[in-house]
């Protein structure tokens, strides 16, 4: 059988995987639902955790197809549609990609037509790289959680305040990622000297938002303004990017 | 108690059997393409791409999985580890609705709260992918159009204001001292950027951490 990356073969055992990942999502999504009921949990608040959570997913999942898009070119459409459904994002799929075919001496995107051999090496160099996340879990997650726990038991003032150090330092990071083109300003380079105020100012519009949607609900009491303050200023944050870049790009 | 123990107990349980299922079937995904067409993989040029290419992301993968699971909780972690996408997804989506239903992750509530929010962000994603793929001839004009780009090319900026916002005023105390390392290392460190942000996750973790530390002795939180 002649091979070629669009084989219908390949979209029915990446249909197949991505299936068996929906069906794990569903599995837990069901799973925790009954226990919430269990628990005797608002499942009015349920109901809204499940649609902001929908919401709030579009944007970043237009994203990841524009990715899927993008790697779609020179690999074909299965193997990237398998692999940003399940773990994988573009900058690392790329990489991947790369790497693999450099390694049989030849360069991706200048390939006018993959062979079974190099596909199956792509598709290896990809899968073996990103597997670590799926098989520790299993190993150390229980210990690590329990370790929290622990923590908890021991001295919850703090075992709190651990919790919300992580988030704020993951967030944190990223905050000062948005100021990674910042020294443009002062940098020459082939680049607009503004353009690295770009995220800058998006995130600011971003943040202004969300300080609108907290001080409507307050004045207002308007329960939903909360429920989708997250989405809507991250889709009014992208929105605003079109004319901020085409300002200071 | 018991009860309590006994459901992080099966979740535990059931997200192992679910994560090696997964991770034996991403494996037979290749191995099933080579059987098919016949093509034996080029075994040299696998271990060099291999060399190039896992060690640092099985380095990478270990630190986010020590940082990432105390966050996720337990159904959260397994599912984002096979899903993928979690610092700027998954993660977020728990944070917001731990956030709106005033739960604490360490919970039994928190992590049925941030479980339901992962398993819904990862039904919604795939079935979007789906979609996209099914779509791809219509929508690929339409999705690289070049008035659209600057839209996704700063999805993380407009991600990380409103979910900053909403996290730094409420711990503002713990919050000074990380965002300001931060910034001063992403303005003046050339080297740090959209690559290597992920790196720097574990390290602002580790440091918020520090800082939360002594401010807690010190009764200042």
């Amino acid at each position: 059988m002649e091979f070629h990356v669009n084989h219908p073969i390949l979209f029915v055992l990446a249909g197949i995987i991505i299936a068996v990942v929906l069906g794990q999502s569903v599995y837990f999504l069901v799973k925790a639902l009954r226990r919430s009921k269990e628990l005797g949990m608002d499942q009015k608040k349920i109901r809204k955790t499940i649609q902001t959570a929908a919401v709030f997913t579009i944007a970043p999942a237009v994203s990841i197809v524009i990715s899927v898009i993008a790697l779609s070119k020179s690999l074909g459409i299965p193997l990237p549609w398998l692999r940003l459904s399940v773990v994988g994002s573009l900058s690392y799929e790329a990489i991947a990609a790369e790497n693999a075919v450099s390694a049989m001496g030849l360069t991706l995107g200048k390939i006018d037509r993959l062979t079974a051999q190099q596909f199956v090496n792509i598709a290896l160099v990809m899968t073996i790289s990103i597997l670590v996340g799926i098989w520790l879990v299993p190993v150390i997650g229980k210990k690590l959680l329990g370790g929290m726990s622990k923590l908890e038991h021991r001295d919850a003032k703090w075992a709190e305040i651990f919790q919300s150090a992580m988030f704020i330092g993951m967030i944190s990071a990223f905050l000062g990622y948005v100021f990674c083109d910042f020294s443009r300003l002062w940098t020459p380079g082939d680049y607009s000297p503004t353009s690295g105020l770009v995220p800058v100012c998006v995130m600011a519009v971003s943040a202004l938002v969300m300080l609108v949607c907290g001080l409507l609900m307050k004045k207002f009491k308007w329960a939903w303004v909360n429920d989708y303050a997250l989405p809507i200023s991250l889709l009014l944050g992208m929105a605003s990017a079109i004319p901020i870049t085409a300002w200071l790009g | 108690m018991k009860k309590n123990l006994s459901y992080i107990d099966s979740v535990h349980r059931d997200g192992r059997i679910w994560n090696i299922g997964v991770m034996l079937l991403l494996l037979a995904f290749p191995l099933t393409v080579a059987a098919f067409f016949g093509a034996t993989p080029d075994w040299g040029a696998l271990v060099v791409g291999l060399i190039a290419t896992a060690p640092m992301y099985w380095a990478v993968g270990i630190i986010e999985t020590i940082t990432f699971v105390p966050m996720l909780g337990a159904g959260g972690s397994y599912l984002s580890f096979v899903t993928g996408n979690i610092s700027n997804l998954k993660l977020p989506c728990a944070l917001n609705a731990l956030e709106q239903n005033d739960v604490s992750a360490s919970s039994e509530e928190g992590e049925v709260i941030s479980t339901i929010a992962i398993a819904t962000s990862s039904i919604v994603t795939t079935i979007i992918i789906m979609i996209g793929v099914l779509c791809i001839v219509p929508l690929t004009p339409i999705l690289e159009a070049p008035v659209l780009e600057p839209a996704f090319a700063q999805m993380l900026p407009a991600l990380f204001g409103g979910l900053g916002v909403a996290f730094v005023s409420k711990n503002w105390k713990i919050a000074i001292a990380p965002v300001l390392l931060m910034l001063v290392l992403f303005i003046f460190v050339p080297a740090l950027n959209a690559g290597t942000v992920g790196i720097m996750v574990p390290v602002s973790v580790l440091f918020t951490i520090g800082v939360s530390r002594i401010l807690y002795k010190r009764g200042v939180l």
